[in-house]
């Protein structure tokens, strides 16, 4: 069964709290060096029969319905991994 | 007047939020996220809690139940409904109102007696209270911090879509947030759609309906503050008017 991979990202504009909260920790446990960290959200969609053109669309239409609210997240990739 | 509370697996403020309808003088309707029928009621309330477990994003499951289907139809239809906490973060997952719900800026949960200035009072929820009125009612979230784009912030502004904003005085809080608990765009606390049929607000006003059980009230005493229940009497004069 192919495996798509929806990675969805916090807008660049809206502040990003957890991304805040894991950037201020990683110092504290001697992590240096790490200007900046934004947390996103990984999918991962198992498709049943081939991943078509058309079940791709279908699929990104879910990514910006149901697995990203586009007024704070961007889907910033989709793509199919090898079954 | 029959006033419809949404339960969603996870909802935990139902209880109190009929309790409301039942004090402001409404007959408080319990309605099931799984059925497709509104049950014929006046007005919709969709309380606080945790929907869903907040799976994905808060709001964002609840906002395809099946009831949510009927409650959009009617609500663009002018039915009166009240999100409220976890009920306003589902009103923007279904775009009734614009904008989102994001973490706290602080990153904690805060829960405190919170005062709100009324900004529109002539909201369906609204119009029991005077403009510039504040009131105090409970605040409790983790995901309250209320933003939208530039373009929606001033479109809201412009068109006096803000219906309740943040203002000092709160109970307790981190630094930085004595006023605004959460760092929400624009200190806003609660918004309508165009029409004021639809509001949503993070605090809670169904837990300041009854003298004993609800917010400190400065000046007056322990659990004294009622505040709230003004929203709830508000729809059922809108109702009858």
């Amino acid at each position: 069964m192919p495996r798509v991979v929806v990675h969805v990202m916090p807008k660049p504009e809206i502040l990003d709290p957890q991304g805040k909260a894991v950037a201020a920790a990683l110092p504290r446990l001697g992590f240096e060096g790490i200007a900046s960290v934004r947390q996103g959200k990984r999918f991962e969609l198992e498709v049943e029969g081939e991943a078509t053109e058309e079940v791709l669309a279908t699929l990104r239409e879910a990514a910006s319905t149901l697995l990203s609210n586009p007024v704070i997240e961007d889907v910033v990739a989709l793509e199919v991994e090898d079954a | 007047m029959r006033i419809g509370v949404v339960t969603f697996p996870g909802t935990l403020d139902d209880r109190d939020a009929l309790r409301a309808v039942r004090l402001a003088g409404g007959e408080p309707v319990s309605l099931w996220h799984g059925d497709d029928d509104l049950q014929a009621v006046d007005a919709v309330v969709l309380p606080g809690g945790f929907s869903y477990g907040d799976y994905l994003r808060a709001g964002a499951i609840s906002g395809f139940a099946p009831v949510m289907g009927k409650l959009v139809d009617a609500a663009k239809g002018g039915l009166p409904v009240l999100g409220i906490c976890n009920g306003f973060q589902i009103l923007c997952e279904t775009h009734l109102l614009p904008g989102a719900m994001i973490k706290n800026a602080h990153r904690s949960f805060l829960c405190r007696d919170q005062p709100l200035r009324i900004e529109n009072n002539r909201t369906a929820w609204t119009t029991e209270y005077a403009e510039g009125q504040v009131i105090r009612v409970p605040l409790k979230n983790q995901d309250g911090q209320y933003v939208a784009d530039d373009r929606t912030l001033a479109q809201l502004e412009d068109e006096g879509r803000v219906v309740f904003r943040y203002v000092a005085g709160a109970t307790h809080g981190p630094a930085g947030f004595e006023a605004n608990p959460n760092g929400s765009r624009h200190d806003i606390a609660g918004i309508t759609n165009e029409a004021g049929n639809v509001v949503g607000l993070m605090p809670h006003p169904e837990h300041a309906v009854e003298a004993g059980f609800g917010p400190d009230q400065p000046g007056e005493g322990t659990r004294t503050g009622t505040d709230g229940l003004g929203l709830f009497t508000s729809v059922l004069r809108s109702l009858v008017a």
